[in-house]
């Protein structure tokens, strides 16, 4: 096992790679100089970008820029944010937990949904529960993070006035009065973000399990005299959750962006807002380094589904 | 209802009406008549794209008519879905939106499918070295985070596009082609899995025997084969194409302020949420009611499409 997740762990090496080729080619390919903001910004002392031109090389060939990009990139020397006046690195760090939290918690939602409803809608295809549940799960995923989003702020604080609608990192509270204020303002988020997760598992959860159930071997289960909570538990749900595993991986990128929609409209301080908050400042230096935490935040949840699937698959050989 | 009238036969007239003959065309639709939901969501969006065409023509409202007496007012006779900020009619500018909206989502549906047949194709036909090559390049454009990196690009080239062709022009061509552009792979993918198997079947082996040339043997003997799951693919595209562009311009980003799409009036509307609710709601629904059809008739097509499929009786 521990071969056969160093192994994983290698073949994303190149992936990593790949991705940061695309990144700066993107970035070679546009037009006009993307440092150009920073000669016009008074906040920028010149030394500063004369820095940043020799960093990113500005008048040397491409490879020599991409390599010394890519060690820069490697080293943790990320660049200065002109916009926040602090180190890349740092001002992501600062970002990134609670980005973490909230699409964490949204996943949780996502699967505590998805694998109890899918499990039970194809146990019984097409019985009531599975029309109503399929009928609800093709409304979840064709509403729109951004839609469900104001539609939740409508409801719950502007009609209700439950919930608040804006996520605040300073709460001035303590103990157990902080911690409550921040699962309240925390609900609203990760509901959105892990409905819509939830409402595309499920299809895959019932489609999966549906696959399954009619094999034969299910038959010879039951067959043995085990009880149909065991049937299912045991032999189907471990055998239909192997795809699962692989579309969750899959999904990350459309998460991704649904984490991005969510914090800008909850105005929650994690690396998608920073990012949206960056192009509008023209930031070069924090958008090129938030895309790239996002691809590797991709391909880490890739490994990660990789090495479930390894444990959930006996059929795949470690050596 | 072509069940119920083998129904009432009597088994010996069915043993003589048995050999139907039904082409692809005619048993795939027989399949989605019955998934009514699909049917449902074809009329919706059949009607939702004749009132976008035909709309604006029959309703003459400007959809740019400043009034500021009459702004953020809820729906009223002179104003069907009300007014925003500006007192601009909201119904002339979601009608107005729908058309880009639509036309955005078919368009860079037909770029990514355009470009996931070649590679697949090419990948499925050649193997190989090229195969691999290209399932390569598929594996890391399938994690690219789809939306910072569009985010990016956008940020990147949208002043150059702007001025090379016109505000309006330049960012429709530039989100079409990259929203098309970074959604190519799951069709490649299909059609290179159908290639693979389609490639070594009697059929295609004949073609070849009987010296048909490469090209004739893809276009006229394995494409027509592999379509089922790609028009699948290709009809679920455009919903999320649509929800690509709606969040470009929800975040801002996406077509100019004065370019009404449904995500850009949502993104102007979602600051007077408590006193002016109707503003976000109809462009948010427009979105919703497009999308689920697509999605319905995209379900609908895979039943009608795969004959695999195990339908319920």
């Amino acid at each position: 096992m521990p071969k056969y997740v160093l192994r994983r762990v290698l073949i994303s090496i190149p992936v990593l790679v790949g991705i940061s080729i695309v990144l700066f080619s993107v970035l070679a390919l546009a037009p006009g100089d993307p440092f150009e903001e920073l000669a016009t910004n008074a906040n920028v002392p010149p030394e500063v970008a004369q820095r940043l031109r020799a960093q990113f090389g500005l008048d040397d060939p491409l490879p020599v820029r991409y390599v010394r990009w890519l060690t820069a990139l490697a080293r943790g020397d990320w660049g200065f944010s002109f916009q926040s006046r602090m180190n890349v690195d740092q001002l992501i760090l600062q970002r990134l937990p609670v980005s973490l939290f909230v699409l964490g918690s949204a996943y949780l939602l996502a699967l505590a949904l998805a694998l109890p409803i899918g499990i039970l809608s194809a146990v019984r295809p097409y019985s009531i529960f599975d029309q109503i549940a399929t009928t609800l799960a093709f409304i979840g995923f064709s509403l729109p993070t951004f839609f469900t989003g104001l539609l939740f702020i409508l409801v719950f604080s502007i009609w209700l006035d439950w919930l608040p609608f804006i996520y605040r990192a300073d709460i001035d509270a303590t103990g157990w009065r902080w911690l409550a204020e921040h699962a309240r303002q925390a609900i609203m988020p990760v509901a959105v973000l892990g409905l819509f997760e939830g409402a595309t598992l499920t299809r895959f959860v019932r489609t999966s399990v549906l696959e399954v159930i009619r094999l034969d071997y299910v038959n010879t289960a039951r067959a043995k005299g085990l009880s149909e909570a065991r049937t299912i538990g045991k032999h189907v749900v471990r055998n239909a959750l192997i795809p699962v595993v692989t579309v969750v991986a899959l999904q990350c990128p459309t998460i991704f962006a649904g984490a991005v929609v969510t914090e800008q409209i909850f105005r929650v301080p994690g690396i998608g807002s920073l990012l949206i908050a960056a192009i509008l400042a023209s930031d070069t230096p924090v958008v090129l380094a938030i895309t790239f935490v996002y691809s590797v935040l991709v391909v880490a949840f890739n490994l990660i589904a990789d090495v479930i699937y390894g444990w959930l698959d006996p059929r795949i050989s470690y050596a | 209802m072509a069940g119920s009238i083998l129904a009432f036969l009597t088994p010996e007239r069915r043993a003589v009406v048995e050999p139907r003959v039904t082409s692809l065309a005619s048993e795939a639709w027989r399949r989605f008549r019955r998934h009514r939901l699909a049917l449902f969501g074809g009329v919706v969006l059949a009607t939702l794209a004749a009132v976008l065409v035909v709309g604006p023509l029959i309703y003459r409202t400007p959809m740019n008519e400043i009034d500021f007496k009459a702004k953020l007012r809820g729906p009223t006779l002179a104003h069907p879905l009300g007014t925003d900020d500006l007192g601009q009619d909201l119904l002339a500018r979601i009608l107005y939106g729908g058309r880009i909206s639509l036309a955005v989502g078919l368009v860079a549906m037909l770029i990514a499918l355009t470009l996931g047949v070649l590679i697949g194709a090419t990948a499925g036909y050649a193997g190989g070295f090229v195969d691999h090559l290209l399932m390569r390049i598929t594996d890391l454009c399938l994690s690219l985070p789809q939306l910072p990196l569009l985010l990016l690009i956008i940020y990147l080239f949208r002043d150059f596009v702007r001025r090379a062709f016109g505000p309006e022009a330049g960012i429709f061509f530039l989100i079409v082609a990259v929203i098309g552009g970074l959604r190519w792979m799951r069709v490649a993918r299909l059609v290179r899995a159908q290639f693979l198997s389609l490639r070594e079947q009697d059929f295609v082996q004949a073609a070849r025997g009987l010296g048909a040339p490469a090209r004739r043997q893809i276009v006229r003997h394995i494409l027509p084969n592999a379509f089922g799951p790609v028009i699948v693919a290709a009809s679920l595209d455009v919903a999320a194409a649509i929800i690509a562009e709606s969040t470009l311009s929800f975040l801002g980003l996406g077509f100019p302020p004065d370019i009404p799409t449904w995500g850009r009036i949502l993104f102007d509307a979602k600051d007077t949420l408590d006193h002016a609710p109707h503003w976000a709601i109809f462009p948010g629904t427009a979105i919703f009611l497009t999308v689920l059809s697509i999605n319905y008739v995209g379900d609908g097509l895979r039943d009608a499409l795969d004959p695999r499929r195990v339908l319920p009786s």
